[in-house]
């Protein structure tokens, strides 16, 4: 038996339940397929940064159409995910990073992004827990921080609620288009509809290139820990230029915090945090803030994320097939942009435009070719 | 490359000493400052109390444990007070007085012992709401009790033995509720019967307590513990209906599980025991795991108590001796499975005398703090169930065992919780995904 629907999704992170929900709302036959539960990769498992400061030039207008989606998140889900608008402080740690902060300022005006420099003295009057190797921040007022585990389940929710069709434990596994529709096995079900979204994270890799249009994407696995709870001080969610370590605080006491790479084997769906790249980030983050020092971690973890070679995401429709849409290589930041993605993937289908513009994230910018190699 | 043995309990003492013996140096890890592991655990120094009043029927086993050892002492590499935080395949993260090392193996023996079983009622985060096994420690190492009027709840061997030893202590033991009916332990006689010596100690202690006028109940369950900021007394139910008991602290264990996390992180595959309902790592008879060059002895790998801890620890060391390509005494080697094999009925009957209540877990009422450390009730893993079907996503959704623990004193009665409210087998919520550290490490510079 085929299941027929408007919208075939495959992947159920934070892009794919969000496009389920955008679509839904808007009256589409949603069908979207989750190998596993949703959430359960880096959609679920990331530091949870809420962050426009220092992006990527391009991914500037998602993010800001992301942050707008994120201060309704109540309205639109039924839950604001606990998030909280605590700021992002972007610190530089010697002169080059310093330069580098300011030269952002630029960037960050052009795209309409309201950042505040924060010299030597200011940073240390301001935030007195902070170590003396730091000499500036930039500081993004609008940005916070979510719990990452809460957001797919969450727009999962509100999908169905909205009559979309989530199936979770379903792994696509045959991708096919018979010339009027794409035709998707999983789980011993045949699914068609004539526009298929490939939110797969590092997996969206493999749908891309079963439609020859492979691209050079690995899979990256940040290293993250997170302490017990203690007296909440750290307001900001802080990270710093080269991004070798960041650190937040949630309001319950935890310190969450990480840097380095753990170990993956995406095909097991395998992935491990590592005990030298914890102690490196340790060494970091004391750096940055002296009293971390001492606090006991109670957990370090890691997950699987497709990481693009320019560090920015694939968004936008395939050169080889009519219908389909990609949207994954988020390169570990794509928790902030998930709302956004899923609204842009909607009205792309939809609208067939969006306001936001995607040229710099289009799949053959890598310049591969484009049968499977 | 090294042997390591992490835990110098019966189990890693005796895999020690046969390594040796075999001309092999291992490394033995323990988070104690001596030998014995919890159950032999040594008092501290400057403490007199002979072997006897520390250890009661099992003086002459500790004693022997702790000389074995002792006589080891130049021929191993020993890592006192030091924890493995993690495990890969060639090295142990270790942290030994602040300061973190590590010691790589190409051979591994875990005998990382147990832990006590809770399940969750209404007040047991009070003070003076102890573990059995914390009941225990405290009188055994320091000397002192956990409270003057202490009342045990739960079930198993240790409930009637650490009740007993309160009882001889000093305190007034003013009730043992043992939730397993006696009926369960009557058709097990002839099981238990099998633990010879093992099963007399238990109808000892059990009849030392009556004569002493203790209150001892089976079949009865615990509904809440109740004070303002502290223990104040306990509210059971039996057949004959509710009671209440005063009491300034408690003790409560239902069963051990093994202390597997080392294993987990091992990536050592885990199977669900129906009987225990707990999941336990995967080992043959002689211990070695399907995770090349890993081990797994005593009651980290499935409850067996110490004798079985001994025996399964000498085999283990056997195993990695033979992986090896060294000498292996046949004769020896079947002398210990014969011993082995021995005491598998009388575990089997302990299993159905004293079964984990998961149904009482289960129970538990909407407003009872099931997770400890980050405070998460019943009632908020319950509205959680829709949707998680399975504990890590119920984790994931409401903190229950993401805490300083870990889950590993609240993941099996969330798992029943869980289990009961999506109306499935408890071995389909399947088991929390083990993360490093094994225990807390300090941010370190």
């Amino acid at each position: 038996m085929t299941t027929e629907a408007d919208v075939l999704i495959v992947g159920g992170g934070g892009a794919g339940c969000s496009a389920a929900l955008h679509l839904a709302l808007r009256g589409a036959r949603v069908v979207l397929l989750e190998r596993g539960l949703v959430g359960g990769h880096a959609s679920g498992v990331n530091y949870g940064g809420v962050r426009m400061n220092g992006r990527h030039p391009a991914e500037l207008p998602v993010a800001r159409k992301s942050r707008e989606i994120w201060g309704r998140l109540p309205s639109l889900i039924g839950t604001d995910c606990e998030f909280e608008v605590t700021g992002h402080l972007k610190l530089a740690r010697n002169a080059e990073e310093e330069a580098d902060l300011v030269a952002y300022m630029d960037v960050a005006r052009d795209a309409g992004l309201p950042l505040q420099m924060i010299g030597r003295n200011a940073i240390h009057a301001t935030y007195p827990w902070l170590g003396p190797s730091v000499v500036a921040g930039a500081l993004s007022p609008e940005d916070g921080a979510a719990n990452p585990r809460l957001l797919s389940p969450a727009l999962a929710r509100a999908a169905r609620a909205a009559g979309a069709d989530l199936h979770e434990g379903v792994e696509a596994t045959e991708f096919a288009h018979d010339g009027a529709a794409f035709c998707v096995r999983a789980g011993g079900a045949a699914f068609r509809a004539p526009v298929l979204l490939n939110c797969g994270g590092y997996w969206g890799g493999k749908v891309a290139a079963a439609f020859g249009e492979a691209v050079p994407i690995s899979a990256m696995s940040p290293n993250l820990m997170v302490s017990e709870p203690v007296r909440y001080f750290i307001e900001p969610n802080m990270g710093v230029v080269g991004g070798n370590t960041y650190v937040r605080q949630i309001r319950r006491g935890n310190i969450i915090f990480g840097g380095g790479r753990g170990e993956n084997d995406p095909d097991q769906l395998r992935s491990r945090p590592l005990p030298e790249p914890t102690l490196a980030a340790m060494r970091l983050a004391v750096e940055l803030v002296p009293a971390l020092a001492g606090i006991n971690v109670i957990r370090s973890w890691t997950g699987i994320e497709g990481e693009m070679p320019d560090h920015i995401p694939v968004i936008g429709p395939s050169r080889t097939t009519p219908g389909l849409f990609h949207a994954f290589g988020f390169s570990g930041h794509g928790f902030q942009l998930g709302p956004a993605i899923g609204a842009i993937l909607s009205e792309l289908v939809l609208d067939g435009r969006t306001d936001v513009p995607l040229d710099p994230f289009r799949i053959d910018r890598f310049g591969v070719g484009t049968d499977g190699q | 490359m090294t042997v390591a043995i992490v835990g110098a309990g019966p189990a890693g003492t005796r895999a020690a000493e046969v390594l040796v013996r075999a001309g092999l140096r291992p490394a033995v890890i323990d988070e104690a400052a001596g030998n014995g592991g919890r159950i032999y655990q040594r008092q501290p120094d400057g403490f007199a109390r002979d072997a006897r009043a520390l250890y009661g029927f099992e003086a002459a086993k500790a004693e022997a444990v702790h000389a074995t050892f002792a006589a080891l002492a130049d021929r191993i590499d020993w890592h006192p007070r030091t924890l493995v935080w993690a495990i890969r395949p060639d090295r142990m993260l270790t942290l030994r007085d602040g300061v973190p090392g590590e010691v790589p193996y190409r051979h591994a023996i875990l005998a990382t012992g147990a832990m006590d079983r809770i399940v969750p009622e209404p007040g047991w985060t009070l003070p003076g709401v102890f573990t059995l096994g914390g009941a225990q420690i405290a009188l055994k190492t320091q000397g002192v009790a956990i409270g003057r009027r202490v009342a045990f709840i739960g079930t198993g061997p240790l409930l009637i033995l650490v009740a007993y030893q309160y009882a001889k202590a000093g305190a007034e033991v003013v009730l043992v509720l043992d939730t397993a009916p006696f009926g369960a332990a009557a058709r097990q006689a002839a099981g238990l019967a099998r633990g010879g010596a093992t099963f007399a100690k238990g109808l000892y202690y059990m009849a030392a307590l009556r004569r002493r006028g203790v209150r001892v109940i089976h079949g009865g369950a615990p509904l809440r513990f109740e004070g303002e900021g502290a223990l104040s007394g306990v509210r059971w139910r039996d057949a004959r209906g509710e009671h209440h008991v005063a009491c300034d602290a408690a003790g409560i264990g239902f069963g051990l599980k093994p202390e597997a996390q080392l294993a987990d992180l091992a990536e050592v595959p885990f199977a669900f025991d129906a009987q225990q309902r707990v999941w336990v790592p995967q080992r043959d008879a002689a211990g070695r795991t399907p995770c090349p060059g890993i081990y797994l002895a005593g009651d980290g790998a499935a409850i067996g108590g110490a004798d079985v801890a001994e025996l399964a620890g000498a085999r283990a060391a056997w195993a990695v001796i033979e992986d090896r390509g060294l000498a292996v005494d046949r004769a020896e080697v079947a002398r210990l499975d014969r011993a082995l094999a021995r005491q598998a009925p009388f575990r089997a009957a302990l299993d159905h005398a004293f079964p984990y209540p998961g149904a009482l877990a289960a129970a538990a009422p909407d407003d009872c703090i099931v997770c400890h450390c980050e405070a998460i009730t019943a009632g908020e893993l319950r509205a959680a169930a829709r949707d998680a079907p399975e504990v890590n996503r119920g984790k994931a959704l409401t903190r229950v065992g993401m805490g300083r623990c870990q889950g590993r004193v609240c993941g099996p009665p969330a798992a029943e919780i869980l289990a009961a409210e999506l109306g499935c087998d408890i071995a389909d919520v399947g088991r929390l995904r083990g993360q490093p550290p094994v225990k807390p490490i300090p941010v370190m510079t």
